[in-house]
């Protein structure tokens, strides 16, 4: 075998999602075979065509010119992309004042604070089974509980531990259920984030993903019957959107014009699959046009921008406009679970979305609109910590489930049909 | 107190109880402006609206779990598979959201999933199974195998009415032509309760469903060869079944066949013999016989299909075997 000559090429191709990380994404849109064997892409330049294109110069390992040279395939995006909130006139007009909004902080100091602790508790031994985590999701989840109103109701998965704290379920609860202990929301008949307390409006997921996609739809059919001003949020995957019950919920939400809002967590990675080998077109977003309604994609990253594209959708599908498909961008922060050290996430895309960080970036926005003083910072940040602690001790004092209760609750009883939910 | 089909006796327990309870709605395909494949919701939409009577996209896994959504959110949806055998696509909805739910977080999914199944058609591999037996595997669900006009009715209110996710069983064999009396009024049947569908004394044949008709035909004949006394057990439910009735029932003839519509190999036959064999071991004269359908897919073509369905003429070989034990 010859040495792999590397040279030089020239290519164009259209310009990603984030122009953040440009460099990366850029050599992830290329097919297969050149992908791999790609050294070093330099001088990226922007050319606005009809939406934007990248050209850049990539050092490729021994290939021939037909496999190389040209254009690239330019796919078609068709989800508008938000643009961020920036300004404090920006805010005022997403109805959020300055309570509302050190309150988005400091939920997500609990949401990561919970998480941090869980590993802290899984590594002492002392949560059976696996942890999983939501960091770098923060500013999507708690994004998106702030805009639900009391009375709606969702369906959130395993990186939205912000809905679970922004709607008010207990911390202590939470470190219980990770125990599997008497006082967790699933009180030990099931463990990590598949919980939900429904007097909260929430309903727990199950690890076959989206397979709650459905079950909002159906709760926004309830509301669209008896109606309702009331609206469901279904949350899915980047991953989960491959699969068919994503495509039926979407669908008939669609054809009904009922009062539900999907939430995509892209964090672009499912366990170790990367998009690019989940779907095939531009956005994940793109996909409600043909289901007949709007995709929006959002900067997950930035919880005010998540915050208003989240209220408009809601306060729309209350107002009988139909469903929305949000898409919010993150990247996973962690591995799949605690297991995994996401060996396969590029090093640099790690670095370069650390930098973005939701709950860093609504701090340093807070202190430069003047919301958020050092000593308030300090205040809320002891507070989170006391309450966190106090939460851990109350919760490893939770008895564990009694062995005779393991077949308990197999079948409901009918007085139990006698609660609000289900009168 | 009237004579009705066994499909009218559906009809009217679902009219009937979405007269009574607001919450009651029904989604499915072709169930509204068509009335349903088989007619068993014709009328419907014009009683009860288009909010009430949903004519759905083609989607097992979305109606399913869109009933499981409404009725956490209070109402008490009652869903139709066209034909049971698309219940396929809803198994996950069904087996991992909501069977699942109220051991997991104690939140009640009372949905009814009606399923037109059976065979006797040349519906073929998709349009004539008995899925029963991989729900019946599922704890957390209910499922109910009416064989009479009145059971039609009594089960489909009970299965409503139920805080638990129930397939309620309908055989297309009996739609139009069992016709039977049907109480008047609010006539529900409690689950878990067998009937005895005529008494005998020599042996017994469990069995729920169309089958019924079969051991009563091959019953009817044992008594007219040699006065063979056979009693029939009408389980009506399977989850839950009644064991006391069968057990009782076992104790008083001593030999027993178990008979479904249903596959072989693990078919809930299967549990009822190893039960028997379990609890009434010492009662026993004779060992369990089960006649089921083969380890096949169901057949098209009609000798096919003939030799695969259990037919009088099986059972009445069966019983003579096990009188003569």
């Amino acid at each position: 075998m010859s040495p792999a000559r590397a040279r030089w090429l020239r290519l164009r191709t259209v310009a990603p999602l984030c122009p953040r990380s440009r460099q990366y994404d850029l050599v992830l849109t290329l097919p297969g075979s050149l992908r791999d064997s790609v050294l070093a892409v330099q001088d990226i330049t922007e050319i606005p065509i009809d939406h934007l294109m990248l050209e850049a110069s990539l050092c490729v390992r021994g290939k021939t010119g037909s496999e190389t040279g040209g254009t690239l395939p330019q796919r078609m995006a068709v989800a508008r992309e938000a643009t961020p909130v920036e300004s404090a006139e920006d805010v005022k007009q997403a109805d959020l004042d300055s309570e509302d909004l050190l309150q988005i902080y400091r939920n997500m100091l609990i949401t990561r604070g919970i998480e941090e602790r869980g590993h802290i508790l899984y590594r002492q031994g002392k949560i059976p089974g696996s942890f999983y985590t939501g960091r770098g999701n923060e500013g999507a989840s708690v994004g998106v509980a702030t805009a639900m109103q009391a009375m709606d109701v969702g369906t959130p998965i395993q990186r939205d531990m912000g809905v679970h704290v922004t709607r008010g379920t207990e911390p202590w609860r939470i470190f219980a259920q990770y125990m599997g202990r008497s006082d967790g929301l699933a009180a030990g008949k099931d463990g990590n984030v598949h919980m939900a307390d429904i007097r909260l409006g929430l309903i727990a997921m199950v690890s076959h993903l989206p397979a709650l996609m459905p079950v909002a739809v159906g709760a926004a059919l309830a509301f669209q019957i008896r109606r309702e001003p009331r609206v469901a949020v279904a949350w899915s995957g980047d991953g989960a959107m491959a699969r068919g019950d994503a495509h039926e919920a979407m669908n008939l939400a669609g054809v009904r014009k009922l009062p539900v809002v999907f939430i995509v967590d892209n964090n672009q990675y499912a366990y170790s699959t990367p998009n690019r080998l989940e779907f095939a077109c531009e956005h994940l977003a793109d996909r409600a046009a043909a289901y007949g309604f709007e995709g929006v994609v959002v900067d997950g990253c930035d919880v005010l921008t998540v915050y208003r594209e989240a209220h408009a959708a809601i306060e729309k599908a209350r107002a009988g406009g139909g469903p929305t498909l949000l898409e919010l961008v993150t990247l996973r922060m962690e591995g799949h679970a605690v297991h995994d050290d996401a060996f396969y996430v590029p090093r640099e895309m790690l670095e370069h979305w650390k930098e973005k960080d939701p709950i860093e970036r609504h701090r340093r926005w807070l202190k430069e609109s003047g919301v958020l003083g050092e000593a308030v910072d300090d205040e809320i940040t002891v507070e989170v910590k006391k309450l966190l602690n106090e939460a851990m001790k109350r919760a490893e004092e939770s008895p564990l489930p009694d062995a005779a209760d393991l077949d308990t609750g197999v079948y409901a009883d009918p007085e139990e049909l006698d609660t609000p939910h289900h009168r | 107190m009237a004579i009705k089909t066994y499909l009218q006796a559906i009809s009217d327990g679902l009219r009937e109880e979405m007269r009574r309870d607001q919450r009651v709605f029904l989604i499915g395909e072709d169930i509204g402006v068509y009335g349903g494949a088989f007619k068993v919701t014709q009328g419907f939409q014009q009683e009860f609206g288009e909010d009430r009577v949903i004519d759905s996209p083609l989607s097992e896994t979305a109606i399913t779990g869109a009933c499981t959504g409404a009725a956490l959110m209070g109402m008490r949806p009652v869903c139709e598979m066209q034909f049971s055998d698309f219940v396929s696509c809803a198994f996950d909805q069904l087996v991992t959201v909501a069977a699942k739910q109220h051991y997991r977080v104690g939140t009640p999914v009372p949905i009814v999933v009606r399923l037109p199944s059976g065979g006797g058609f040349s519906g073929g591999p998709f349009h004539s199974q008995n899925p029963e037996g991989f729900f019946a595997h599922c704890p957390g669900l209910k499922i109910a195998c009416p064989a009479t006009p009145a059971d039609a009715k009594g089960l489909i209110l009970s299965a409503i009415r139920d805080p638990n996710p129930v397939l309620y069983f309908e055989h297309k064999h009996l739609y139009r032509r069992i016709k039977g009396e049907v109480p008047d009024g609010d006539t529900a049947v409690e689950f878990g309760k067998a009937r005895v569908h005529q008494e005998g004394s020599d042996l017994s044949i469990i069995t729920y469903g169309a089958m019924v008709y079969t051991a009563e035909e091959a019953a009817k004949a044992a008594a007219e060869q040699d006065g063979t006394s056979v009693e029939i057990i009408d389980l009506r439910t399977i989850t839950p079944w009644d064991r006391e009735a069968v057990l009782a029932s076992v104790a008083k003839t001593s030999k027993v066949i178990v008979l479904h519509e249903d596959t072989h190999t693990s078919g809930f036959g299967a549990e009822i013999a190893a039960t028997i064999a379990e609890e009434a071991f010492e009662t026993l004269d004779a060992p369990v016989m089960r006649i089921t359908a083969p380890d096949t897919p169901v057949p098209f073509s009609p000798p096919l299909e003939k030799a695969y369905l259990p037919q009088p003429g099986d059972v009445l070989a069966g019983i003579e075997r096990l009188a003569a034990y």
